[in-house]
């Protein structure tokens, strides 16, 4: 038996529990959306990449142009009226950013609140690497430390036990 | 004790309770970017059977409110709807509602069959207004303060203990702000 079934089995469970407590946005209605691609190719096309720059909000890993869920059908139709009305693609952007936050952004942006984010890794790598160095230069040196001689008598002590066992060997 | 063996444990320590607050944290709630921000422009028509629509203006009228977006197809709206109906009987405060993406003839039947605790209720159709207000799932609650400015958005099913302890201390405190 795989042992990771049990595990399987309760994510669902979970997912199931917390799909029930909040109902997301995908229910089909009367008002539902459909895609009307623009009429301008070259539209559609900024259209279509800005899709993928968006994430869903109700399918959180998922961007707009990936998701089935009727809100990012809605997205999809918003950010064509958002070109096909002359906006920029940041102008586009922005609009939605104001509503909805940076956490629509699949790629954040690097700002204050995102330093640790964007550079957390890598400080976190560099903490590890000064670690690792420290250690490794302190393990070089601590053989170089002077080990105290042996005293004539534990000399003598030694020679008289190496020859003893030499001696039983053969 | 050296310095060196205790700086592992102790990052060890701060590592495992940033992990363990992290896994009590609901990826679903994700902050609303209108906290501290004007509601948005908006007119929407009443729900059907109705006479009282909602708009921007009725949000800026000097009263503190909340703003429930709501709809028929929307299972736990139906649990939370007790809690607000108890709400508009108290008129503590004011309650308007958003009545998203629904069938017109759903929702007047839905209003009608288990009461409607709002003073206000828009349609919003088409969900346009739905976005501009940053919802993403349904149910949603708005608090807004008496200039018309979004104060606390709250996702999810509306319990009475939430609205005990967290909703109504607002409401009272900006109230006493006049």
């Amino acid at each position: 038996m795989n042992p990771f079934r049990h595990l399987f089995v309760l994510l669902f469970v979970v997912c199931a529990i917390s799909a029930l407590t909040l109902t997301p946005v995908t229910e089909p209605n009367a008002q539902s959306t459909i895609d009307k691609p623009l009429e301008n190719p070259a539209d559609e096309a900024r259209a279509l990449a800005l899709h993928k720059l968006l994430r869903c909000l109700v399918c959180q890993n998922q961007s707009i142009s990936d998701s089935n869920a009727e809100l990012a059908r809605d997205l999809r139709m918003l950010v064509r009226q958002r070109i096909g009305s002359g906006d920029s693609d940041e102008e586009t952007i922005a609009y939605i950013v104001d509503r909805y936050g940076d956490w629509v952004l699949l790629d954040p942006p690097v700002k204050s609140t995102t330093y640790v984010l964007w550079f957390g890794p890598v400080g976190i790598f560099l903490l590890a690497l000064i670690g690792v160095i420290l250690f490794l230069r302190r393990s070089r040196i601590q053989p170089a430390t002077p080990v105290a001689s042996l005293s004539t008598e534990e000399e003598a002590k030694l020679k008289s036990m190496l020859a003893d066992r030499d001696g039983t060997d053969k | 004790m050296r310095l060196g063996y205790v700086i592992p444990f102790v990052l060890f320590f701060a590592l495992a309770v940033a992990l363990y607050v992290g896994l009590g944290l609901k990826p679903r709630d994700i902050p609303s970017a209108l906290i501290d921000k004007p509601v948005p422009e908006f007119n929407l028509p009443p729900v059907k059977d109705h006479d009282k629509g909602l708009k921007t203006a009725d949000l800026k009228n000097g009263e503190v409110s909340l703003v429930n977006v709501f709809a028929s197809w929307c299972g736990p709206c139906r649990v939370e709807h007790p809690v607000f109906m108890a709400l508009s009987k108290t008129g503590e405060v004011a309650l308007h509602g958003i009545n998203y993406k629904d069938d017109p003839d759903n929702a007047s039947n839905w209003l009608a069959r288990y009461g409607n605790p709002y003073t206000r209720a828009g349609a919003d159709r088409n969900g346009r207004v739905g976005i501009d207000w940053g919802v993403y799932g349904v149910p949603e609650t708005f608090v807004v303060d008496q200039g018309g400015r979004i104060r606390y958005k709250h996702v999810g099913v509306m319990t009475q203990e939430i609205l005990d302890k967290r909703i109504m201390p607002l409401v009272r405190k900006l109230k006493s702000k006049q």
